[in-house]
């Protein structure tokens, strides 16, 4: 009998295409963010009132990441910005290879910010390193105010929480300051945004101020 | 449920480190695997006993270490056990730690039956 000492990282395949990606992203000067949630939470839709908000101000591109469909990348094409959909066939994450095939469709000269819309799991895009500058997660108030607790690695690794649909909180179970203090607790770091996407010119929803932070963080990159 | 990619990163793992080391059959793997990676160690095993069977790798035990999370207090510098997932100093109460065990999704060892030799 004898033994192998191997001690190596089961993503490390993975961690290295992120770097590739990271690198990739620096000498573009672009700034890359990576929208995770559970499914249904909003991201698309806060991807179209973010993209409206920033449009004419600077140069976004999409990578749009689902198991089936190209329903969400004709959504944000609308918005004349370059998308790729990536359709993972089953997959439930978004790994850094996949991404890299992805953005050798885009010509990342003059792009400044790119959004990497992941596919809809509060779980395994956390442990895959895409390559971003930060994670940005969302969580609904038609989840409940639990979510931070119960899924603890994404929001302990994301940056930002933005807590969409705030409209309904009078019509659901789900008590905002309880929602903070449980993502608080698991991340004190996290930068908080409300907002609800149900209005198209995003005032007074958070949208206005969430992407304006976006857009101080991407020139500021 | 990434559990199965995970099983197939760490059979490749496997694989690569066969081919330096003889081959004998691989009688267990052992994986670390801490609090915060995401990562279900029953489901684990389910996959990796399905993407195994009828291969070289078939009878091969996957042995999970679990890791608790441990966090380092920027402030006080004390290193301790995050309980309860709070994220907070339990000496002096400070939210500015850093976690340094509990991300842990590693390949550990493999253990080798040099007597039992296999084509891999």
């Amino acid at each position: 009998m004898s033994v192998v000492t191997i001690e190596r990282k089961v993503l490390q395949k993975n961690d290295e295409l992120a770097q590739q990606n990271r690198s990739l992203f620096a000498q573009n000067g672009v700034f890359v963010i990576n929208l995770v949630s559970s499914p249904g939470s909003g991201k698309t839709s806060l991807l179209e009132r973010t993209l409206d908000h920033l449009n004419g101000k600077i140069n976004v591109a999409v990578v749009e990441g689902d198991v089936q469909t190209d329903l969400d990348a004709q959504r944000v094409a609308k918005f004349g910005v370059p998308v790729v959909q990536i359709v993972t066939n089953g997959a439930c994450h978004l790994e850094a290879k996949l991404v890299q095939d992805a953005i050798a469709n885009i010509d990342l000269k003059g792009v400044e910010l790119l959004v990497i819309e992941n596919v809809g799991n509060l779980v395994c895009p956390a442990g895959y390193d895409l390559g971003e500058a930060m994670k940005v997660v969302i969580a609904s108030t038609t989840e409940g105010d639990d979510k931070p607790l119960k899924y603890p690695a994404m929001f302990r690794n994301a940056s930002v929480l933005i807590i969409n649909k705030i409209d309904l909180v009078p019509y659901v179970n789900c008590n905002l300051e309880v929602l903070k203090k449980n993502a608080f607790q698991i991340n004190p770091n996290l930068t908080v945004f409300e907002t609800s996407c149900t209005i198209p010119t995003g005032v007074g929803t958070g949208i206005v101020e969430w992407s304006n932070w976006l857009l101080n963080k991407t020139r500021n990159s | 449920m990434h559990e199965l990619s995970i099983a197939e990163s760490i059979v490749d793992i496997v694989r690569e480190n066969l081919a330096a080391n003889g081959s004998g059959a691989v009688k267990s793997v052992r994986v670390r695997v801490g609090e915060l990676a995401g990562v279900v160690p029953d489901s684990l095993d389910f996959c990796f006993i399905a993407i195994t069977n009828g291969t070289p790798l078939e009878g091969a035990k996957l042995e999970i270490e679990k890791t608790n999370i441990v966090a380092h207090c920027q402030d006080c510098g004390v290193d301790s056990k995050v309980e309860g997932l709070v994220f907070q100093c339990p000496v002096c109460t400070s939210t500015n730690i850093q976690v340094v065990s509990g991300n842990e999704l590693q390949v550990v060892e493999i253990e080798i039956d040099d007597e039992k030799i296999i084509d891999h």
